[in-house]
């Protein structure tokens, strides 16, 4: 139960040669679940074998609490790490498995059975302990890993997609099994997932990654409602993004043209630095935009090119002046079709402007 | 290096193997879909059982047969008197053994870790070389140990010159002598078995150790050794069984009290039913090993593939280990190389001018233009072409049919049939001789009445017999590749069965067969073992001229024989790299093994 924090950290792997950690300075909150996300080749993964000692960073320093852990050897941070396809051993049993890490800390006899009993009792797999790990479905594999995790009660919990193996079911299940254990032994931890959806479910704070730089850090919620800039507006769900040009700027929002003439307001993050004549990139939910009659006020003409049945909502795509624009309806205007127009209406509490 | 000539079966491949969907369809495919007739199968199978019978089986009961005609209770009491040559041969050929499958651990463990776990300065070229000494014809290999570190060897005659000793430093002889040239010739299958295991590892099992508070120690003793356990057995049962059958290094460094030696000097004695009995107890002690192995293999071994974070190498980077790397490197190359180099420097040296000097002090290329020029001395080249090359016909029918046979028929005694020709695997080059004499010293039905004994075909059998194994198991290998599907997929692109299994099983299993078929001729051109027992002086081959030759003391001819075989199996070794390049690299390393 410690605070992580990372320094500046970067990762230059020899071959490439190219930073594939670069710069990141992130402080992880004593008891907080922190997701670090971002698509495959973004750098989580490399970010977080160097908080496990996998990996010495290139530059830059790596904290837990006040020890300075950059060139610790793995084996002595004391972290609990769930491997992404477990890396159970083969040749040892349930119990053996989960106890591993008991024995490197010469917990022994009754109290290392105890501690045995009850991890796997916390991820009900109580009874199990005589088997063989290949005898155990994945979902089973998974908890066996999460048990041998936390029976060490490791300073920090490290999780690296932990449920990217299992069926869509089971994950859904096993992400509020590991929140629930998480918080009930308070465990620092930092988890590593591409899935956005499991990052917005799980985390406390998401640290969301590109290129191997972190782009933003904040509340999923805060996330999804106040991209910084392009790539979190379109990777977290699904954004339009809109190059408008800004036609009157203000401390916290600006001024900008839509189409047929229509002035819009738009949310801008402090020191956003646009000035009239600049263009600027407003983002908007699909869930957001309202269709309408084409009378309604305020409403811009559009053009439906696509609607998509998924039950919840219907997807239609409409040309909004050249330019396609997603929008989630829960209901559509009667007798909707391809090829109609329609009235399009961007209300401006939603509208926010992101950085490139 | 593309093929190694030296191959460990550390992988269970399809036998243990979970049920894929290619396991599947191939089960579907065998049971009658192809072809049809429930009877097709033993239509095609029961002349292949027959020749397996008539010239593996049968020879070994014939050979068994003659162990117990006369006296039998003398012969066999042998093994149990104690003091007797027989109980002593056994001891030796078990502690020869025993001792070479520890050598060969150390070495072949080491190197495996080394190559795979560091980087360092030459890690590379030592990976490329490292297979070259085992590949070596046997008879050649042994003599260029023996030129090397015996004696009258080029290293301990350097270092007494060096230290200005009264004796060779550090020769080796005897019983040291034959486990120089096992450890040479056999870590690989440690070595390669370990490497295999290792790049098989997961890399996150062992970093999950260290996460849990392991130390390197402890990771070492509770994880990697344990998951490495498989590989190590499978490479001790390999070494034992080639120890026991090995029979060129205990005959150059004069060690008659092993069990392949006391058969051949039984046999050139005259003492048949004695040498039959050495030989039915060989057999049945490697037959005891092939069964081991088999069992062994059934098990399951520790392979999990993540795709996660692929292993790194560690990189030496202290000043002072990258310098002690590459001096190491640098001693390992010599090390290698030095056996083909030895053999390349003797071959042109003069006759008989080579005494007490270090290294021969005369050169010439004489060799070389008697070996092609006078056709007496050609004559051996000439032979074992024509051996291998009708015993390689040979192989490739029987070897395919029966690969094919097992791998995609499903009859009764499938298994019969892979155990048949397992154990012409198992059999030592000795034991595959004594047994073909012990058959056909009179006609019988499989030699269609005739005596093959001192005739020319006799020799093709006993290559028949020892390679064709190799030709099996690569054709084998690259047919489980295939998934059965593709030969559904023709079909259902309107192809009819026999243009389907043409255009396309046969057409992927090639490169399979070649490369089997060109290890066969490869290793027909080195063979000694058997030819020794069965050659006559019109069917000399090359390995037995090059023994006759060094008898006669002419070591520059024999070198310059030797070369040619060097020669051979490196262009050889290069042609099957390229052939099975790519997705069937396995089947090359399948096929092969060290023909001691």
């Amino acid at each position: 139960m410690v605070e992580v924090r990372l320094d500046a950290v970067s990762k230059v792997f020899a071959r490439s040669g190219d930073p594939a950690v670069d710069e990141v300075d992130l402080t992880i909150r004593d008891g907080e679940f922190f997701t670090l996300l971002g698509p495959s080749g973004c750098g989580k993964t490399t970010t977080l074998r160097m908080v496990a000692g996998f990996y010495f960073p290139s530059s830059g320093r790596i904290f837990f609490g006040s020890d300075d852990v950059t060139r610790q050897a793995p084996n002595k941070r004391d972290t609990g790490m769930v491997f992404q396809n477990y890396a159970l051993f083969p040749h040892l049993s349930v119990a053996q498995n989960v106890g591993y890490g008991l024995k490197t800390r010469k917990v022994r006899g009754t109290e290392a059975k105890r501690r045995i009993d009850e991890a796997l009792e916390q991820v009900h797999l109580s009874g199990y302990g005589a088997r063989r790990i290949d005898q155990l479905s994945g979902g089973q594999q998974q908890r066996v890993a999460l048990a041998r995790a936390l029976v060490i009660r490791p300073r920090t919990l490290l999780l690296d997609e932990p449920l990217s193996n299992l069926d869509a079911k089971l994950r859904e299940e096993t992400r509020l099994e590991i929140r629930r254990i998480q918080r009930e032994a308070g465990t620092t931890s930092v988890y590593v997932t591409h899935d956005q959806a499991e990052a917005m479910a799980m985390s406390d704070r998401i640290a969301v990654m590109n290129g191997g730089t972190v782009q933003q850090v904040g509340a999923p919620e805060e996330i999804y409602r106040r991209p910084a800039n392009r790539f979190v507006a379109t990777f977290i769900g699904r954004s339009n993004v809109l190059s408008l040009p800004v036609v009157g700027a203000g401390p916290e929002q600006v001024e900008v043209a839509g189409p047929d003439g229509v002035t819009l307001r738009a949310a801008a993050p402090e020191a956003h630095g646009l000035s009239e004549s600049a263009t600027a990139l407003v983002s908007v939910r699909p869930e957001h935009v309202r269709l309408t009659g084409l009378d309604a006020a305020g409403s811009l003409s559009a053009t439906v090119v696509e609607t998509e049945f998924t039950g919840m909502s219907t997807h239609v795509t409409v040309d909004l002046a050249g330019t396609p624009l997603h929008v989630a309806a829960v209901q559509l205007p009667a007798g909707l079709t391809t090829g109609d127009t329609v009235g399009v209406v961007l209300p401006p509490e939603h509208l926010w402007v992101v950085r490139p | 290096m593309g093929g190694p000539a030296v191959s460990v079966r550390t992988e269970p491949d399809a036998v243990t193997s979970a049920e894929t969907p290619a396991a599947a369809s191939a089960r579907r495919l065998r049971s009658g879909a192809v072809t049809g007739s429930r009877w097709f199968p033993y239509i095609l199978v029961l002349p292949l059982a027959l020749v397996l019978w008539g010239y593996i089986v049968q020879p070994m009961l014939a050979t068994f047969s003659e162990s117990v005609a006369e006296n039998a209770g003398d012969n066999y009491a042998g093994f149990f008197t104690a003091g007797g040559v027989a109980r002593q041969s056994l001891i030796n050929s078990i502690l020869i053994s025993v001792a070479s499958v520890v050598l060969c651990g150390v070495v072949g463990v080491a190197m495996a870790f080394l190559l795979r776990r560091f980087q360092f300065p030459g890690r590379g070229l030592i990976e490329a070389i490292i297979l070259v000494p085992a590949a070596l014809p046997p008879l050649i290999g042994a003599i260029s140990f023996q030129l090397l570190y015996s004696e009258t060897g080029i290293l301990p005659r350097a270092l007494q010159q060096l230290f200005g000793t009264e004796e060779p430093v550090l020769a080796v002889s005897g019983i040291a002598g034959v486990l120089v040239v096992h450890t040479f010739t056999m870590y690989p299958f440690f070595y390669l078995a370990a490497s295999a295991a290792l790049r098989g590892l997961d890399p996150s099992i062992e970093e999950a150790a260290y996460n849990l508070g392991a130390s390197r120690l402890r990771v070492w003793r509770t994880v990697l050794l344990p998951m490495l356990t498989p590989a190590m057995v499978s490479g001790a049962l390999l070494v034992f069984m080639t120890s026991l059958a090995s029979y060129t290094a205990p005959l150059l460094f004069g060690v008659d009290q092993t069990m392949t030696m006391q058969i051949y000097i039984n046999r050139t004695n005259g003492d048949m039913p004695l040498a039959s009995t050495y030989a039915s107890v060989l057999g049945v002690v490697s037959i005891l090993f092939l069964l081991a192995m088999r069992w062994y293999e059934g098990r399951r071994s520790y392979r999990s593939l993540s795709k996660g974070v692929a292993s790194h190498r560690r990189e030496v980077t202290n000043p002072l280990g990258r310098w002690l790397a590459m001096l190491g490197s640098l001693a390992g190359v010599a090390v290698l190389l030095a056996p083909v180099a030895t053999i390349a420097l003797v071959a042109f040296s003069r006759d008989g001018s080579w005494t007490t000097q270090v290294i021969p002090s005369e050169y010439t290329a004489e060799n070389f233009r008697t070996i092609f020029a006078e056709p007496r001395a050609f004559e051996p080249i000439l032979n074992s072409v024509t051996i291998s090359a009708v015993a390689t016909a040979g192989i490739i029918v029987v070897g395919v049919l029966i690969a094919y046979a097992v791998r995609r028929l499903r009859f009764v005694g499938r298994s019969l049939l892979d155990i048949g020709v397992m154990l012409a695997w198992a059999l030592p080059g000795t034991v595959v001789a004594i047994n073909l004499i012990a058959a056909f010293s009179t006609g019988n039905a499989f030699s269609f009445g005739q005596v093959l004994v001192a005739t020319f075909w006799i020799m093709p059998l006993a290559y028949f017999v020892r390679f064709l194994p190799m030709v099996f198991r690569s054709t084998s290998a690259a047919l489980a590749q295939i998934d059965p599907a593709l030969e559904e997929a023709a079909r259902n692109l309107g192809a009819s069965w026999p243009r389907a299994f043409l255009t396309v099983t046969v057409r992927l299993v090639l490169p399979g067969v070649v490369a089997g078929a060109l290890l066969a001729f490869v290793h027909g051109v080195g063979e000694f073992v058997a030819s020794v027992l069965i050659y006559t002086s019109q069917t000399e081959p090359i390995s037995v001229a090059i023994n006759n030759s060094m008898y006669r003391f002419e070591m520059g001819t024999a070198a310059a024989y030797g070369m040619l075989q060097v020669v051979l199996i490196f262009v050889v070794m290069l042609v099957s790299g390229r052939l099975e390049n790519g997705r069937s690299s396995r089947s090359a390393r399948e096929a092969t093994q060290w023909a001691g």
